[in-house]
Parts: C-alpha cells; structure tokens; sequence
C-alpha cells in the first residue's frame, strides 16, 4: 500500500520507478506483482487519436474602443460569442466558413476547428473577424486583426470528451462505399477501422476508475492539465468481461489544459473526406501504483480487451444497437480480423507509435520530477447507462 | 530480356514548350526501354509530368535519359510523384489497408512506426484522397 503523497515524494527526490504500460505486463511477469507493486510508482497511459469533442476558450483582451463581439470567426471558422465581451469557443468540428460540407458527396473538409487549434498552437498568426450590434459600453461594430497564441490573455482547451475507454470496431455491411467518422469504409465488410490505443489507452489500465477521477493531473497534448468532470456519454455501467474490461464505449474523461504549453505534434486538426473535421490529440495519465490491485489492472493486455464490431452502413446510423461480434485488439493489430466468417482487412484510426511517445515523454518527467500525480477530488460513476434522445409529439 | 535488365523509377517534368514531342515512343522505339507509366499529366500548351518505370540495360536506359535531356525536360531519379511527410505522419496506419502495393507499411510490430517504400509506389493516389493528417501530397 502507497499513498499519493508517498508517491508524490519519490517523484520529487527523483527516485520514482516509472514504466509505460506497455512494459509493465513483462516487467510483472518477472518480478512477481507482490514485488512490483512495492517497487513500482507508477505506470503510464497514454492514446492518440482524433477526438470530435475538443475546443478551446480564447480572450482575446480589448480593443480601443470596446467591443462586445456577438459574432466572430478565427481564420474564417465561426466561433462560438455567447460569453463575456471578448471571450470566444473555438469547437474542433466547425467547418470553414463557405465550406460546401458533402454538398457534391464525399466533402473534401480540409480546414476546421481542429486545424485552428493546431495553426494557434504551432504559433501560426490567424486572423480574428468580429462584429457586434454596439453598446453604450461596447462600441465597436466590427474588428478585423491578426494575432498569435501569445497575444491572447488565455488560451485554455477545454474538451468535454476524451479518451474513449473502448471504441467500436467500423465495418460496413450494405452495397456502397460509406464515409465515416471512422474512415472509409468499402461494401461488403471489405475493411475494418478501429480506433484504440487498447493496451496503452488510460482507462483501459483502470477499468473501474481507481485512481482516474475528477482532479487526475494529465498530459495534454504536452501541457500538465486536468480532469475537470467525467466525459459526456461517460457510461461506466456497459456490459464487463469477468476481468472488468468494458465490452465498448464505457467512460469517457472531459480534459482541460493551457493550450500555451502544449507541443505541436500533439495538437493536430483532421479532415475526414465525406464526414468533416476533428482534432487528433496526444493525452497521457499516469496511474500511481497503490497496491498490487491498481498494478494488477495495468497488465492489461491487447488480447484480453475485447471491441464490437458494428455496422456503420445501417446498425450505427439507425442507432439499432446491434452489434455484429467482437474481436480482441491483438487481432486488430495484426491487419487482419474474422467477420462473419470471412477476412476483413484491418486500419487503425488511432496512432500506437504516437501514444507510445507520448507515454515515453510523461514516463520521462515524472522520473526527473517534472510531473506529480494528483488524487482525484471525486470519483467517476461507475455504475451509469448513456440515455438516447427520445423525439417526442409534445411536451410531456 | 536478359539478365543485364535494370528496372528504374523516374519522373519527367515537361516544361509547357516540350509537351508536344512524342518523347516516350522514342524511348520505346529508339532507345528499346521497356516503359511502364504509373501516371502523366502532359497536356499541350501546359506544363506536364510523368512517372514511369523504365526497364533496359544500364546503359539504353542512360542513353534513354540523355534522349530526354536533350529536350528541356528535367529527369528526376527517385521519381518522387508522391510526396510523403515524414512530420506531418501521425503513423496511425489507417492508410495500409488502402495502399494497394504495400508501399505503406507498418515497418515495426512494437512500435507500429510506418514505413513508405518509395520505390514500390504505383502512384494510385489513394494515400493522398484518405489521410485524415493530410501526410501524403502529389508534386503534380
């Protein structure tokens, strides 16, 4: 048994044992999980991927004379005004403004929101468009100027869902090519995507949210942020396998951090031919071992996570529900999964090289006593079910 | 063929004077280079370009490109029609299933680092249409 402070105390003398989650199942083995979890402070978790459910909040300062923006866009994407004068949300998926979208199917989408997030942080000048219908207080009609991250008062990213715990595997059952969230996806189950770090993913190696909750210290994106509630859609409460693995979606985290400090290579916006634009963000938790139960579930392995395969070409759309089979994700990884009795060749959405980086670079600051793991203030639910939305005649 | 055949990837950028010149039948005919183009986009009165695979002894496929240097077109050796961006790559490995050559491979098991094989590149453009990073562009 280790306490936080315990922990935290190795960490700044400079003594803290850290491993990555991918070495940590080897490293178990070897030494026995008695021994390990004495000796052991902590283990990284970390994921890559796109994540539709990030943006950030920008303060711009004010202008000579005052405006109080009601409408704005940031290298001609709209953001969102409905704040304090000149406080703005920039959202990953906001497409550029005169984007035709999939008016002449698939849409090519090749700048959004996301690609706004990166340019700020790879220090690029964007321009700011504003406009406002004037007040006693708030003159300015309407502002057009240029500026960089460092010329705004703050730039905090604030991502109501990240970090899937488990993600569905896409397939596409019906006569035609579909372009999906998850790719590409050919006729016939011709192809398969997935997008999971699996073994390495955060909350894979704490399944039931021992030591991730409200308050966990993360790295964002290169930036030391926080968990600020759980995710949106976070249902803790999915089916399990007898080891506790979630058997899809499950919980989810929602993020925050100084976009100041983040690292470019980790902030990166994507275009989905057919779909639209995201961001793809590189995040790390570390999970400090407390005892040999918290050590035990980040041995978690590829082929003891299990993933649903469903249909993107009519299951997921009409939201049935319906889930074709499930596959482990050291199936995944080999390129090649069994559906319904045929081979269906694999792509994965989610960059394992990156999120080994990343849990390489947080591994490399706790040890030099850069990076402190945080107690939670309050836990995740474990026990909740996602609600759909129920279209309804009149007001009940 | 005999057992001298080399096989080379090049790309020819055409300036807009040259596009006219029925330069690949010389190369065929003249110079006895077995051609193989991935892709071309040589249209008169503008610039154009071509990828090719050349096939002949080491020295028609040398006489072949002096050939074509006598003319004002640029031969480029690594016959770089696809162009892609080792820093822009998050090596996510979405685009292997797409890349019909497996010119774009998961290099390393551990890792998962992927790797582009230039020279077994057909130039399909399939990696261009779907990487959600943008990596892979075309020079043309």
């Amino acid at each position: 048994m280790k306490t936080y402070e315990a922990i935290n105390d190795r960490i700044e003398s400079g003594k803290a044992v850290v491993l990555t989650a991918d070495e940590i199942m080897d490293y178990v083995d070897k030494k026995g999980l008695q021994a390990a979890a004495e000796e052991v402070d902590v283990v990284t978790t970390a994921t890559f991927g796109p994540m539709c459910s990030s943006g950030c909040f920008l303060n711009f300062g004010h202008s000579k004379p005052r405006i109080r923006m009601s409408e704005a866009w940031v290298a001609d994407v709209l953001v969102y005004t409905g704040l304090a004068a000149v406080d703005v949300y920039l959202g990953c998926t906001q497409l550029r403004h005169g984007d035709p979208a999939n008016m002449y199917p698939p849409g090519e989408f090749r700048y959004g929101g996301g690609h706004v997030i990166e340019d700020l942080v790879a220090g690029k000048t964007l321009q700011l468009f504003a406009l406002s219908y004037g007040t006693d207080c708030y003159p300015l009609k309407e502002i057009r100027t240029y500026f960089t991250i460092q010329d705004l008062n703050q730039a905090i990213m604030v991502n109501p869902r990240n970090c899937y715990q488990n993600y569905n595997v896409a397939v596409n059952r019906s006569d035609h090519t579909i372009y999906t969230y998850m790719g590409r996806l050919e006729p016939h189950q011709k192809n398969a995507n997935y997008c999971s770090a699996g073994q390495l993913s955060p909350l894979l190696n704490d399944p039931y949210y021992e030591t991730i909750g409200v308050g966990t210290r993360v790295w964002l994106a290169g930036a030391q942020g926080h968990v600020y509630a759980e995710g949106t859609q976070h249902a803790g409460g999915v089916g399990r396998t007898p080891e506790g693995m979630p058997m899809g979606g499950a919980g989810t985290l929602a993020l925050t951090g100084d976009m100041k400090a983040m690292r470019k290579e980790f902030v990166r916006g994507v275009s989905f031919p057919g779909y639209g634009v995201s961001l793809a963000l590189g995040i790390g938790i570390p999970i400090p071992i407390l005892n040999e139960e918290v050590l035990r579930r980040t041995c978690v392995r590829d082929r003891d996570i299990l993933a649903p395969v469903v249909d993107y070409g009519s299951e997921y759309p009409q939201n049935t529900g319906n889930v074709i089979g499930h596959v482990n994700y050291e199936q995944l990884r080999t390129g090649r999964i069994e559906v319904e009795g045929r081979t269906v060749e694999v792509g994965s959405l989610s960059s394992y090289y990156k999120a080994l980086e990343v849990a390489h670079l947080l591994a490399d600051e706790i040890r030099r006593g850069d990076f402190r793991v945080a107690a939670p203030i309050s836990p995740l639910k474990k026990d909740t079910k996602m609600k759909p939305l129920v279209k309804r005649e009149s007001p009940r | 063929m005999n057992k001298d055949t080399v096989t080379k990837k090049l790309m020819f950028y055409f300036p807009k004077c040259e596009c006219d010149k029925p330069i690949i039948y010389h190369l065929v005919k003249d110079h006895h280079l077995i051609v193989n183009i991935f892709r071309a986009k040589v249209t008169p009165e503008e610039e154009g370009y071509l990828v090719l695979d050349v096939t002949g002894t080491e020295a028609a496929i040398q006489g072949g490109i002096d050939f074509v240097k006598t003319f004002n077109v640029t031969v480029n050796y690594s016959g770089k029609g696809v162009i892609r961006d080792e820093e822009r790559c998050s090596h996510c490995g979405y685009c292997v299933p797409y890349c019909p050559p497996r010119a774009l491979k998961i290099e390393d098991s551990v890792t998962r680092k992927i790797a582009y094989n230039e020279s077994e590149c057909i130039e399909c453009l399939a990696c261009i249409r779907i990487c959600p990073y943008g990596a892979c562009t075309s020079a043309f």
